[in-house]
């Protein structure tokens, strides 16, 4: 067994150690921090307990937001001018068949922030944030084609069921608040994959990414209504009116007791060894969501910043955003949110593009500037991504196919360079030229930033250590601030 | 035959391999062994070697490729890449070494560091330990049409020999001596037969959906013991496939694959109040045993076929239903482009449900990895283009495209959601309607007239006079279309018709619809090639045709497809367990000669679902038992070859249903119509408004196949619990195991209700503590308590009376057992 690999209590271990009187200590310190809960407690248990990266980290947490369908980095980020004084020529690129065409962007450029990084006018809001960015301009990615290349962006393979990116830090890191699940995922595609971009593979069940949200009423019914109460994305079932909290814990107690002796029985069972978990989190999880996901509380000014506000199109990811900052700030150590709009855009690119930015610049926005004002930028890593970018080529008449040789993402807060540029493509935007950085490079990154080594967190399951990073992976050290 | 540009672009590898490549390790190689390889070696393959050989790279070159072990020993066109143990003969080593200057690699680069090399011989002479284990793929670039033809999914299915095994005495069927056979190379025992009752309780799940009662348990102890185990077993599993019951639960699996659901999705979402009638149509043909292929034929060209009487002929448009029951993009401004975005969704339905490939890949360019080329996919798309689609939603804010319904025979006992209404309501909505459409008129004539005289013509009409009289106008139509002249409600479904203008359609470049090429006649994927059914008539759609090549004897696919999927819900997972894709992306059956055997019999039986069904219940393989063992375990995590029944935890549906039953709340009478029918059309978003609808949109207590069913907004018994997403084609559903589960078992207003009637039960069926506590475990987990649980439940009790009164207390006790994990899951 490799000496440096990092190596957690077991699940059995623990469930074992835990079997003894575990439920009895859980709800003596619940009850010690229903008295005073304003602050974060450590994790006692299995799947939660906090661990000590293998090295000093930049960053404690992440916040991924995520941008589904592949938002075009020609238009947003990755200033070509040599693409847009050739538009319309013929060109090859790409296209084996030929009798395609070059689309320059429709959208002007300019530098921005002291460290004049080329942005595009379709950021208003986030073009003042600039020198808070890393940009990476040499993304790529193994496969042009959504749900291959979306699940490799969150689980590093496009073939196999292997642990997100999020469950693979929580179980690096552990959680910094017991009574929250430790990954949550806010409104999650159902396709491209599902569940499995957020979900946990071999590594113990407690990892897997918690879905909220669904179902709120859009924006358009929202302002037509006058309804701006909404307290983010429903968590139901989240309080028991019927019974008293010590007949409910003695209630678990029996349930977590049953499920015991049926892992006994079963001996191997990673169903019912995830169930006696959650169940756990699921108990101390009523008295801290509530409050986490109440935004009601939330002054006018801080509602203003993330754009939050009947029939704004920017309404519904400001109040995910905001949501986000609560998460985070109550020691949720990966929140994902999706971005509730399309970037998938292979035709009506002028139009489309440019409402889409409309719903997500001034949350984004809104939420770097108030992770900086609580002092929670500097060890809280914001990054903003697609599972691949689009090609220069026009298709459609007004639209870009997908491209995954090149492509821009950013990164922000937690150790990142700002105001840095790494990498770069072609002069067409087409492929990464210079410094790329494949998915497997980029995942190793936001590891070293969070103070994990991807080489040295593995998981061994059926007589094989795997890793995010399968057996590639370099850090992009550049970036680093 | 030949059709242009056929396979130009594919570049096809075919991988006669499993997808477990990297997640076995033999026992055998020494975890030194495996350390050395993952340290020294992989990294070494994957950086300079996995580019030109492999899968990932899709580039096999000189046929050699490096993914798996049995890729390096089977070796390529110059033999074996390595030979364990002799480092000397070894071509790779070779090569790497630039020893012959024919072969150096990598190729046109500097020679790897002498660190390297060095490592590559130590690790060859030690017997080159790999944990990759994995079937040798042999790679084929398809030169001709024949290769393409030659993967394994779409060559015809052959009778398999049966294979020797070491223990003849164990099968029961032909196909346990398949499993047997498997396990017999690797060296693993199969496991012993499940006791009776974990076996009963599995089979009525799987069978049925819901647990076995006590009664059932003991009228099959009786019947072992009178007429033996056996006569016992296929008893019961008749009784089963007999139950209505049956079709509700595997109704309710093809509604996965079929993406039922009672609203359009997507952006606009709007209910879909008739779908239901489909959602019926599918329970009953699974309990009648209708033939597959003739429940194929139904569903895709049940308009054009021959019907005895009206009965019949409402059944079989109802059937259609699932051509148009997918997903729409209602808000889509541009008709041409909706109409091309409704084929599509209705060719990759078809294509992936039937015979899991992905057709529809080959919308903008030919498929890149499948023999599915752009011709083909617009040889259907002629099909669905000569089809109409009657989805019945109406004109309104965010809904572009009104669609009609298909108007059914009327019957005598039919069930009619939509209100008639009074004659002279008719005639008003028809009054208002022409009002309507006069003040289009009106208004555009006079905003003509203002622009000739150089006025403002926007004063008359402008955009918000359009949207009003377009939404005006769409809510008058659509009243008008689901009642008769007399008011009288008409029996309404979802479906498809043929148009009158039968047409091709052409080939669009890049998918673009202002790029149409030239016209391809309308015909099937020319990789199946079903010589009877080369023309397609001018004078229908070809729908019927496209069923008769679904279904034909020959067609390779359909058949393995449908029992592939019948395998996996009987075993947790497919024998090939990318369940709707059976393409070159997808994985390679772990045994292809069990698959062909099952669907050459499917097909021999008349296609009957019920006897597949029943021929694998009752091998040996099903009624193993679930017990972990170490040593198969470390071979075959997976349980890829079956060497135990796997563990499943029960999906949303069966939990639900259990706790109904235990608590004998269930209502097994068929619900008529749905929530959503009697809700009438109305934008999801809006349902929560809608009176008497509950937050959970649960408040049931039929069977969960007759919950509605709303894209983005599904009821929490089933959203929790990871239901088949409706928007897409599911055969395999995802297992989460998450806190949010937990919340709703220990606080939803669901599972109190269920508990407080399991309580009121065992309270009036039992009478002492004890007795409670066997008969509850009887209901919920057929089998009795040991005496650690019943301590356990002694305790609870003690702790729970304090304070509380006794019915709190056990109505507590009952709801932990119906949230224990073992409640949810089969063993």
């Amino acid at each position: 067994m490799n000496q440096d690999t990092q190596q957690p209590i077991s699940r059995r271990q623990a469930l074992k150690s835990a079997s003894s009187g575990f439920g009895y200590l859980a709800f003596a310190s619940l009850a010690a921090n229903a008295a005073a809960r304003d602050k974060k407690s450590a994790g006692k248990q299995a799947g939660l307990t906090p661990r000590e990266p293998h090295f000093p980290a930049r960053a404690k947490r992440v916040i991924f937001l995520c941008m589904k369908g592949g938002p075009s980095h020609l238009d947003l980020f990755d200033y070509k001018p040599e693409l847009n004084k050739r538009t319309g020529q013929p060109t090859t690129i790409g296209r084996e068949r030929g009798g395609s065409r070059l689309l320059g962007s429709p959208f002007a450029f300019d530098q921005q922030g002291a460290s004049g990084r080329w942005v595009s006018e379709l950021w208003p809001h986030l073009s003042q944030h600039v020198d808070d960015l890393g940009f990476i301009h040499s993304m790529n990615t193994d496969l042009p084609n959504h749900p291959q290349a979306f699940g490799q962006m969150h689980t590093g393979s496009f073939q196999f069921v292997r642990p997100s990116l999020g469950a693979w830090t929580l179980y690096g890191l552990g959680s910094e608040n017991e009574n929250l699940p430790g990954f949550i995922t806010l409104s999650p595609p159902a396709d491209f994959g599902g569940a499995r971009n957020y979900g946990s593979a071999f590594l113990p069940a407690i990892n897997q990414g918690t879905k909220i949200g669904g179902g709120q009423i859009p924006a358009i019914y929202a302002g037509f209504l006058g309804k701006d109460k909404e307290p983010g994305p429903p968590l139901k079932n989240i309080h028991n009116e019927h019974l008293s909290r010590n007949l409910q814990r003695a209630q678990l107690d029996l349930i977590r007791s049953l499920n015991q002796r049926k892992l006994q029985r079963d001996s191997h069972h990673p169903e019912i060894e995830g169930a006696i978990e959650s169940f756990e989190l699921a108990f101390r999880m009523q008295d801290e969501v509530p409050n986490v996901l109440d935004i009601s509380a939330e002054p006018e000014s801080i509602r203003k910043l993330y754009g939050i506000g009947s029939g704004k199109a920017s309404d519904r990811f400001g109040r995910q955003c905001l949501l986000a900052r609560r998460l985070s700030e109550a020691g949720v150590r990966f929140v994902e949110i999706t971005a509730p709009t399309e970037w998938d855009h292979h035709r009506l690119l002028k139009d489309r593009l440019e409402s889409s930015c409309a719903s997500v610049d001034q949350p984004i926005s809104g939420l770097l500037a108030d992770l900086k004002q609580r002092g929670m930028l500097k060890d809280t890593l914001v990054v903003w991504a697609g599972e691949f970018g689009r090609s220069p080529y026009v298709q459609s008449g007004d639209g870009r196919d997908h491209n995954n040789k090149g492509y821009t993402i950013w990164m922000a807060g937690g150790g990142v360079k700002g105001g840095y540029a790494h990498g770069a493509t072609d002069e067409f935007g087409y492929k990464a030229v210079d410094k790329p950085v494949h998915i497997h490079d980029w995942h190793a990154t936001i590891l070293h930033l969070l103070g994990l080594d991807h080489k040295r967190l593995t998981f061994n399951y059926a007589g094989r250590d795997f890793r995010l990073t399968d057996v590639s992976g370099v850090v992009a050290k550049d970036i680093l601030a | 035959m030949t059709r242009p540009r056929r396979l130009a672009a594919v570049t096809l590898i075919l991988l006669v391999t499993g997808t477990a490549q990297v997640v076995a390790a033999e026992s055998t190689i020494s975890p030194k062994g495996i350390k050395f390889f993952e340290s020294k070696i992989r990294p070494v393959l994957v950086e300079h070697c996995y580019k030109c050989h492999s899968l990932e790279s899709g580039k096999a070159k000189g046929g050699l490729v490096l993914d798996t072990r049995d890729g390096l020993t089977a070796g390529g066109e110059r033999g074996p890449a390595i030979v364990p143990g002799k480092p000397g003969t070894s071509l790779l080593l070779a090569a790497i070494s630039h020893s012959d200057p024919d072969l150096e690699m990598p190729p046109k680069k500097a020679r790897l560091s002498d660190t390297i090399i060095s490592n590559f011989k130590n690790w060859i002479a030690m017997g080159a330990p790999d944990p990759r284990i994995g079937p040798a793929p042999i790679a084929l670039k398809p030169s001709n049409d024949a290769d393409a033809r030659n993967f394994w999914a779409f060559k015809k299915p052959t009778p398999p020999s049966l294979p020797e095994t070491s223990n003849p005495a164990w099968a029961r069927r032909e196909l346990d001596r398949f499993i047997l056979a498997k396990l017999d190379d690797k060296g693993i025992s199969p496991s012993p037969d499940a006791d009776p009752a974990t076996l009963l309780r599995r089979l009525h799940f799987d069978l049925v959906g819901l647990p076995p009662a006590p009664t059932d348990q003991r009228r099959f102890d009786k019947r072992i013991a009178d007429a033996g185990f056996e006569r016992a077993l296929a008893a019961e599993v008749d009784a089963l496939l007999a139950s209505e019951r049956f079709g509700e639960r595997w109704g309710r699996h093809w509604l996965d694959v079929a993406r039922y659901a009672e609203s359009s999705g997507k952006d606009t979402n709007v209910t879909f109040p008739h779908a239901w009638r489909y959602r019926d149509y599918v329970i009953d043909a699974f309990n009648s045993d209708k033939p597959f292929d003739r429940f194929i034929t139904e569903q895709i060209a049940g308009d054009l076929l021959p019907f005895a009487n009206n009965q019949e002929r409402e059944r079989l448009l109802i059937a259609t239903g699932f051509l148009a029951i997918g997903p729409k993009g209602l808000n889509e401004m541009n008709p041409l482009q909706f109409r091309a975005d409704l084929i599509d969704e209705q060719i990759d339905s078809v294509t992936r449900a039937v015979t899991a490939t992905t057709v529809a890949c080959a919308r903008c360019h030919d498929h890149k990895y499948d023999p599915f080329s752009m011709e083909d996919y617009y040889g259907l798309a002629g099909i669905f283009r000569s089809t109409k689609t009657f989805y019945g939603t109406r004109v309104a804010p965010g809904n572009q495209r009104g669609g009609d319904f298909v108007e059914l025979p009327r019957l005598k006992e039919q069930h009619i959601p939509n209100k008639s209404v009074s004659k002279k309501r008719v005639a008003k909505l028809k009054a208002d309607l022409a009002a309507v459409n006069k003040e289009e008129k009106d208004s555009k004539a006079a905003a003509m007239k203002a622009a000739l005289e150089g006025r403002d013509p926007e004063k008359f009409f402008n955009i918000a006079t359009a949207l009003r009289i377009i939404w005006k106008r769409g809510g008058l139509e659509g009243q008008l279309k689901t009642v008769d002249d007399d008011g009288r409600a008409l029996p309404l479904a979802m479906g498809v018709l043929d148009r009158k203008q039968i047409a091709d359609a052409p080939l669009l470049e890049r998918g673009e619809i202002k790029r149409p090429g030239a016209k391809i006649p309308r015909g099937f994927p020319w990789v199946i090639p079903i010589e009877t059914l080369s023309t397609i008539s001018n004078k229908q759609s070809g729908r019927l045709e496209l069923a008769a090549w679904l279904t034909h004897p020959d067609q390779p696919l359909t058949s393995r497809v449908m029992a592939n999927r019948v395998w996996r819900h009987l075993f947790g997972a497919g024998i090939v367990p990318t369940m709707d894709n059976f393409g070159v992306n997808g994985a390679r059956p772990s045994h292809p000669e069990a698959l062909d055997h099952l669907a050459l019999r499917f097909v021999d039986n008349g296609w009957s679902v019920k006897s597949l069904v029943r021929e694998i219940v009752l091998s040996r393989s099903y009624r193993q038992s679930s017990a972990w063992r170490e040593d198969a375990f470390k071979q075959d995590p997976d349980n890829r070859l079956l060497w135990r029944a796997s563990k499943r935890r029960l999906d949303a549906e069966a939990i639900r249903d259990a706790m109904l039953a235990v608590s004998g709340n269930l209502d097994l009478n068929r619900p008529e119509g749905s929530l959503i029918a009697n809700l009438g059309p109305r934008p999801v978003s809006l349902i929560a408004f809608a009176k008497n609808v509950p937050l959970d949109l649960d408040g049931s207590s039929h069977r969960s196949v007759y919950l509605p069913v709303v894209r983005d907004r599904l009821p929490d018994a089933l959203d929790l619990f990871d239901f088949a997403e409706p928007s897409l084609v599911t055969g395999d559903r995802e297992t989460t195991n998450v806190p949010v589960q937990a919340l709703y078992l220990m606080n939803s207003p669901f599972i109190r209700e269920q508990a407080q009637g399991f309580a009121r039960r065992i309270a009036s069926e039992a009478k002492t503590p004890a007795e409670q506590t066997r008969l509850a475990f009887a209901l919920c987990f057929n089998r009795v308590p040991d005496s650690r649980e019943t301590e356990l439940g002694k305790k609870f009790f003690q702790q729970a009376s304090k304070g509380n009164d006794s019915q709190l207390a056990l109505t507590t006790y009952c709801q932990a057992l119906l949230a224990t994990a073992e409640f949810r899951n089969l063993d």
